[in-house]
């Protein structure tokens, strides 16, 4: 029964298209794991060449992918990578990358300053405010933790 | 012109779409209707630098095709109705700026190519104008920039969402006999059933289009068989089966003359998940191919409902509903036999 307007919104569930989550979460798990196994190349390719050590091989690591996500973003091709994989490509760096470039990409007719400058982190805000406020929330538990046992 | 009931205006003078003008986007030119549009560009940019610029140029363009097809200069023009889906619909008044025409800006969301059609239909019959120009213009990219995400950016697209059409459609009222007639409209009331997702207006706009289309069954005493096609603007893969079962649920059946231009302009394996949307969704597909049908003769009584989301990107996150609206007009084929 559809002529219902109060309950439309359950009702009408019966004529969605269903949402094929178990194949979205294997695109996601394939492409992210694909994008972590990469990382790991250039890790290892860091380390070898040019004698990093595990830990100091993060950064150049982490600023290869971010690179290489934003020429992906301005040639137009990682957001079809992206149409396919969903959480596969958002949740790595390469997503965060993306969501930075193409707000930039958008945004520069408006101009370097009030354009490009403003709308930088449109997208990428939310995951730094959530990322520094849940560190330091964490911290400070930790902290408590340390200090009672 | 005479009202009849509340919602339907029925036009008593004879007033005939002399001529139209489409132009789409890539992706539309690659689909099932693309011979009947004016022209289709190769890049979503059409030759130009900005998004903006380039729904612009898609405007510019089909009104250019319009007048140059019903043989008339822009000052031969009483008066401009156009809308598009920009903030403040810049496209619309920044086109009025250059042609200098008197300039009703209008906006219906998606529905505005209805809106402006019934007011310029309503506006010739009443005597106010001789010729009157209605236009409606939607851009993919500038679309995705105000409602949803910048246009490179990595998403998953829902499979209820649809896709915005690139495109324009400009259509000339007048007079002067032509091959198309517009008989009535029927003005719809904004319905809101409570759905809040953006990326499912198909479902949202069902009951607006619902209402308008019983409305004109109502209002005119005709029955489906009356009438070749009713169709929809942008009610898309999801939106049309709930129409249809909507109807029918109060005893009207347009299940077999019923088509939505979402989906016919765009074949089912393109990338545009639930199917076209846009005010130039339901422009293009009336002013190009059902356009060419009716003047063919081939197709003699269709109404078009043009269906509308009345929310901007802030409201969804508001946690407000989303209103809805339908117009339709009803074109004859000015052809005897």
């Amino acid at each position: 029964m559809l002529n219902d307007p109060k309950n439309y919104k359950e009702n009408v569930k019966a004529y969605q298209p269903k949402v094929p989550y178990f194949m979205n979460c294997f695109k996601a798990f394939l492409v992210g794991g694909l994008i972590s196994l990469i990382g790991q190349g250039v890790q290892t390719f860091y380390m070898h060449v040019f004698h990093f050590s595990k830990q100091t091989a993060g950064n150049p690591t982490v600023a290869t992918l971010i690179l290489a996500s934003a020429l992906l973003t301005g040639f137009g091709i990682y957001d079809k990578i992206a149409n396919f994989a969903g959480a596969g490509t958002i949740v790595p760096v390469t997503g965060f990358a993306n969501s930075i470039t193409s707000s930039a990409l958008e945004h520069k007719n408006e101009g370097v300053v009030l354009g490009i400058a403003t709308n930088l982190f449109q997208l990428a805000g939310e995951v730094i405010v959530f990322g520094v406020v849940s560190a330091a929330v964490l911290g400070i538990v930790r902290l408590f933790i340390e200090h009672l046992f | 012109m005479s009202k009849v009931r509340k919602q339907t205006w029925r036009f008593d003078q004879p007033i005939y779409l002399g001529a139209t003008g489409t132009v789409v986007g890539p992706l539309e030119a690659r689909g099932p209707l693309s011979a009947s549009f004016d022209k289709c560009y190769e890049h979503l940019h059409c030759g130009q630098k900005s998004w903006t610029e380039a729904e612009r140029a898609l405007l510019r363009r089909s009104i250019s095709f319009c007048l140059a097809k019903a043989g008339k200069a822009e000052g031969d023009i009483d008066l401009f109705l156009a809308g598009d889906l920009m903030d403040q619909t810049v496209t619309s008044n920044f086109i009025a700026r250059e042609n200098r025409i008197p300039f009703l800006g209008m906006f219906g969301a998606c529905s505005s190519s209805m809106e402006t059609l019934a007011t310029g239909a309503m506006l010739v019959d009443s005597g106010f104008a001789d010729n009157v120009l209605c236009a409606v213009s939607s851009h993919n990219a500038t679309a995705e920039r105000q409602f949803r995400y910048p246009t490179e950016y990595g998403g998953p697209t829902k499979l209820t969402q649809t896709f915005t059409v690139t495109g324009a459609g400009a259509a000339l009222l007048t007079k002067e006999p032509g091959k198309v007639k517009v008989k009535e409209a029927t003005i719809g009331r904004v319905i809101d059933w409570g759905i809040n997702d953006a990326a499912n207006l198909g479902t949202a706009m069902a009951p607006a289009a619902a209402d308008t289309i019983w409305t004109h069954f109502q209002d005119t005493g005709r029955t489906p068989d009356d009438y070749d096609l009713v169709v929809t603007g942008d009610l898309s893969g999801v939106g049309s089966p709930i129409l249809d079962e909507i109807l029918l649920e109060k005893g009207l059946d347009i299940s077999s003359i019923h088509q939505d231009c979402g989906t016919m302009i765009y074949t089912s394996d393109q990338p545009v998940s639930a199917g076209g949307s846009g005010c130039a969704c339901s422009a293009v597909v009336t002013y190009g191919y059902l356009f060419n049908r009716l003047a063919e003769g081939s197709l003699k009584r269709v109404l078009v409902v043009a269906t509308g989301a009345l929310l901007n990107s802030s409201t969804p996150k508001e946690k407000d509903t989303i209103p809805c609206i339908a117009h339709a007009v009803l074109l004859e084929s000015a052809k005897e036999g």
